[in-house]
């Protein structure tokens, strides 16, 4: 992948919290871990070496249990939090080298985020909310009010700009957190968690809003989530933290054909792999047709085989997005593919 | 052991010596500073002056048309309005206008001193953990001290008057103001503080953008025990020459004279009750927002 699409590039990127920070900074440079460190030192490790490039215009997922670093990473982004060491270049640019005034400039026309608690003003209304960006940059009220009034219809909140966020329902606030981090047109949008407070129906249909909102716009994410199943359904891409350090940066095909080791086989063992794994992780290359039916790339296990299970000694023919046949999968790769890996153990004994 | 049984003081001529170098060096001081201290405060004993006189000098009901339409505009409330109609008639029937008049000049003066440097002041102290350090302590000081002991380097410096009652009343006054912006604005939430930030809101529009309006309810439940602390303090500064209901309950007290004593007592509670309740109620209304459920 050429560098040009890469957006953001993080380097060596080292965060503790406590005093002496410079100091502790080189016993975790020397490989000291975690808990050590606390004990030790009495420095809490945020952030642990970690080098990571953003794509342009692609959801960037980061993915990690509590306490495992992935807002204190995301906040690094807009430098809410500085780091200890490493450098952060957007557009080859360091952010850390800018100065206050620069940050709020850079805060105020690149980036924008969405919270987990929403974070909305509640003495503000919702057109307040979601102009908010905008109107602190000096935008006259007429301009600004304008550019919400559309953010607010494109989340689906027509007739509530007059609301108190407290009057709305949790879904609808967030959509409020969504249009206000949308209405200042940056490129990148900082998600920490953002789905994570919402009922599991009113989350996955946030996901839908922003999957779709996703396909017009084509801003660059970073999505912070502990959960896989969402991690799975929106990322392009997936970097697993544990402890402050990066386990594993792949896309979520390989994830989970590939789990990089114990932590993330964890994460993946109770996933339904058949509605997540496509075609194309499994099949065995190769351009001629088979005799069964002819598939996407993209489509998940469970979807062939409900087309298998009429004819299951037929292999079906795999084409990617442009109609090219690329290869074939038989009854038997579907199921090696469903079932675990051998690293992830199991669960039947005896 | 004499040690053990009598405490080792200082000779009596020595704390002699020590009292009198102090009141010396503080008579030093006024006499050196006084006039210059008193010519300070020239506007605002002007201004107190004339705001007084327009009170007293405006016919009366003109004044309870506007007291009325302010109680109104604060708290919405008509059982409000109506109990402050009957107390003022009640007041003015009893032969106590001009002196309310009085009380309520210097109290508003008094109130309004306070929020322009209490707000300040109370922000200041947000800011910063060691102005804060700095500042709790002689707040600590100023409502715990007896407010004779102030009195007197107060009336040394600027002699009996409205000007010494008005700085004996807001020192009594201002602490609750200072204290409640300084927590209000401390408590307001981290996450949305943080959102202000992510968006790049300078400081002064997070200060007046979110910080003061979220902590304006706690800020006004400060603004509200300032006046009643003002009007607590009504009797003890009408021993310095500030006129008003206070100066008849003096009266009252060194000849005893219940009545008197009584009907100016009852109308500064009368007057405490109701910017109590006009103040409370207009908080309230303040953080509607919070209350609102879901339509």
């Amino acid at each position: 992948m050429g560098s040009k699409n890469i957006l953001i590039k993080i380097n060596q990127l080292y965060k503790i919290f406590g005093d002496g920070d410079k100091s502790a900074l080189d016993l975790v440079k020397n490989g000291m871990g975690k808990d050590e460190l606390l004990e030790k030192s009495n420095c809490v490790l945020g952030l642990n070496n970690i080098n990571l490039n953003i794509n342009r215009g692609k959801i960037q997922v980061v993915m990690g249990l509590s306490g495992s670093g992935k807002s204190t990473l995301i906040r690094h982004l807009n430098r809410l939090i500085e780091p200890t060491s490493g450098e952060i270049l957007f557009n080859d640019e360091n952010i850390l080298n800018l100065n206050p005034k620069e940050l709020i400039q850079f805060r105020q026309n690149n980036m924008s985020m969405v919270f987990q608690k929403f974070a909305l003003f509640p003495h503000k209304t919702v057109l307040q909310n979601v102009g908010y960006g905008l109107a602190i940059q000096n935008i006259s009220k007429d301009e600004w009010s304008e550019k919400a009034q559309k953010w607010i219809k494109r989340v689906g909140l027509d007739g509530y700009e007059t609301y108190y966020p407290g009057q709305l329902s949790g879904g609808m606030q967030q959509r409020v957190g969504l249009a206000r981090a949308l209405a200042t047109d940056a490129e990148i949008l900082l998600m920490d968690e953002a789905f994570s407070a919402l009922d599991p129906l009113i989350r996955s249909e946030m996901q839908n809003i922003l999957l779709d909102l996703q396909s017009e716009l084509h801003k660059t994410i970073i999505f912070i989530t502990h959960d896989l199943d969402e991690a799975l359904k929106i990322g392009d891409r997936i970097a697993i933290l544990r402890d402050g350090s990066m386990v594993q940066d792949s896309n979520p095909q390989e994830i989970i054909m590939n789990p990089a080791d114990e932590y993330v086989s964890d994460f993946i063992k109770d996933i339904n792999r058949a509605r997540v794994i496509q075609a194309k992780s499994i099949m065995t290359p190769t351009n001629s047709k088979s005799s069964g039916a002819t598939v996407k790339e993209e489509m998940v296990l469970e979807d062939i085989l409900q087309i298998m299970s009429d004819a299951p000694s037929k292999p079906v023919t795999i084409e990617n997005s442009k109609g090219k046949i690329t290869g074939k999968i038989e009854m038997v790769n579907l199921i090696e593919g469903m079932k675990r890996p051998k690293s992830l153990g199991t669960n039947i004994t005896g | 052991m004499d040690w053990f049984y009598n405490f080792p003081d200082m000779s009596r001529s020595n704390l002699r010596d020590f009292k009198k170098s102090v009141d010396f060096a503080f008579t030093d001081f006024s006499r050196t500073y006084g006039e210059a201290i008193e010519t300070f405060f020239e506007p605002l004993l002007m201004f107190l002056v004339w705001f007084e006189k327009f009170f007293i000098n405006t016919p009366w009901p003109l004044i309870i048309l506007g007291i009325l339409s302010l109680a109104w505009v604060g708290s919405r409330s008509l059982t409000v309005v109506l109990g402050t109609f009957i107390s003022f008639m009640l007041i003015g029937y009893f032969g106590m206008w001009e002196d309310t008049m009085s009380t309520l000049a210097i109290i508003l003066v008094a109130t309004f001193l306070c929020i322009s440097i209490g707000i300040p002041l109370g922000i200041a102290m947000a800011r910063s953990n060691k102005v804060q350090a700095f500042v709790v302590p002689i707040l600590d000081i100023m409502q715990t001290i007896p407010s004779f002991v102030y009195l007197i380097p107060v009336v040394m410096l600027l002699g009996i008057g409205k000007v010494p009652g008005l700085i004996a009343v807001c020192i009594y006054a201002i602490p609750p103001i200072v204290r409640l912006t300084n927590l209000g604005i401390r408590l307001v939430d981290k996450d949305v503080l943080e959102a202000s930030d992510s968006f790049g809101a300078n400081y002064w529009q997070k200060l007046f953008g979110v910080q003061i309006p979220l902590a304006l309810p706690t800020i006004f439940a400060g603004v509200n025990q300032t006046i009643m602390m003002a009007l607590a303090m009504v009797v003890i500064a009408s021993m310095i020459g500030v006129k008003g209901l206070g100066l008849p309950v003096l009266q009252a007290i060194s000849n005893q004279y219940l009545a008197l004593g009584l009907m100016n007592g009852l109308a500064i509670v009368i007057l405490a009750i109701i910017f109590d309740r006009v103040t409370q109620k207009f908080g309230l209304r303040m953080q509607k927002y919070r209350n609102e459920g879901k339509d």
